[in-house]
């Protein structure tokens, strides 16, 4: 039984999550990572993903788009700009949010965006994914 | 004395304005109640971010960043968060005043990225050079307008149009006090002061490396701050117009109150004077 620690998430309209939890994972532009209590303070900016909260018992997931999280001996931090739970993710809006950046990546051009249209792409996937 | 027509009309059109004056107390009263609210969930986030940008600068004072260093050019950006609406007493006078008066941006150095309509033109009149206009953000205000206005800004810094970058808002205290507020956003001054807590000797890891993470940050520091600001800003406009429209309807009930008064003596007057002129007719024929 793994020990607890105390986790946040805050938006700036409101406070998204609070509790103690046994693992938090997320995407941070580095990769994966998936913290336990105890972990050595680190200060990472957060990629778009899945952020992942084991509770005792249950796992909780939300899609996690922007912030950045802050590590520290007794708590976590996670200053999200855009983080929301399945249930208030619209389905149809990602899906056309997928299919315009698609577009736009395979249309190309020379004043595409490539890092922008990516990242819209990558945001839709995980609203999708969250969803299901 | 005015005669009773003049009165009566006069009384009329006061407690027409008067009635004005109540709805618009009634409804910034319900205005206030939300956007308080608003404010009060937005601060832990404000407050944090503070906190947590404070606590990276402390452990890395040594740290040398485009951010936290002023911009070459002497020109400064300041954003100033007014109102749409007047009718809120002192509100958009003391931000005005708080720019015009402050020795850090004199109007021939400084770009208004002017936030609500009344402080654009009062800065205007000033001499002010206004560089942008985002007035419609005031009347309902959205992170992601707090972070448009953010990029737009570091766009700016970046390219060295400005070398530093301010924000002028209102800091809502409480429902009756409110404090016009300058902070400077760009270079980043933290408060270092509050040092020695008991993480000050932490080893902080940031990936990927301090600057790739201030890089991010900072960003998204000065649009929190500027979120805030909008928001308290948007609680004290409707704050100080319900005291504003408060006094208005008090001063015109007074005023009512005396013309009544007026009204009815020259009524009571009249009343006499006709009464004596009959007696007096009376008296003449018999």
């Amino acid at each position: 039984m793994a020990d607890l620690f105390r986790l946040q998430v805050i938006t700036p309209d409101r406070k998204f999550y609070q509790g103690d939890v046994q693992m938090v994972e997320l995407t941070t532009t580095e990769g994966q990572v998936g913290i336990y209590a105890r972990h050595i303070p680190l200060t990472a900016v957060v990629a778009p993903g899945m952020l992942k909260i084991h509770e005792d018992g249950q796992v909780k997931e939300a899609a996690l788009m922007a912030g950045f999280i802050q590590v520290m001996p007794d708590a976590v931090t996670i200053m999200a700009e855009v983080v929301e739970w399945p249930e208030e993710i619209d389905e149809e809006r990602a899906k056309e949010a997928k299919i315009r950046a698609e577009r736009r990546l395979q249309a190309g051009g020379a004043e595409l965006d490539v890092g922008r249209a990516e990242l819209a792409l990558k945001r839709a996937l995980v609203r999708l994914e969250a969803r299901h | 004395m005015a005669s009773m027509r003049d009165i009566k009309r006069r009384r009329a059109s006061i407690q027409s304005t008067e009635q004005i004056t109540k709805a618009m107390k009634l409804v910034s009263t319900v205005k206030l109640q939300k956007s308080k609210s608003k404010a009060e969930e937005s601060a832990d986030y404000f407050n944090l971010m503070y906190d947590t940008i404070c606590s990276i600068l402390r452990r890395s004072g040594n740290i040398e960043h485009k951010y936290l260093t002023a911009g070459a050019s002497g020109k400064k950006a300041v954003i100033a968060v007014t109102s749409n609406r007047g009718l809120a007493g002192g509100y958009n006078n003391n931000i005005i005043r708080l720019i015009a008066g402050s020795d850090a941006l004199p109007p021939k150095d400084t770009y208004v990225y002017a936030i609500g309509k009344k402080g654009r033109d009062g800065l205007a009149r000033k001499g002010y050079e206004i560089r942008e206009d985002h007035s419609e953000v005031i009347n309902e205000p959205m992170y992601q307008d707090a972070a448009d206005i953010t990029a737009e800004l570091l766009d700016a810094f970046t390219k060295g149009e400005v070398g530093e970058i301010y924000l002028a808002y209102t800091f809502f205290k409480n429902t009756v006090t409110h404090i016009p507020k300058l902070i400077k956003l760009l270079p980043v001054e933290a408060d270092l002061s509050e040092g020695g807590s008991d993480d000050a000797g932490l080893l902080m890891n940031y990936e990927p490396n301090e600057d790739e993470v201030l890089n991010a940050i900072v960003p998204k520091y000065m649009s929190s701050l500027i979120y805030g600001g909008l928001l308290e800003a948007v609680a004290s406009e409707n704050g100080a117009r319900m005291t504003a429209m408060d006094s208005a309807t008090n001063n015109a009930e007074e005023m009512i109150e005396k013309l009544s008064l007026q009204f009815n003596r020259a009524r009571q007057g009249a009343i006499t004077q006709e009464l004596t002129e009959i007696i007096a007719g009376a008296n003449a024929i018999g």
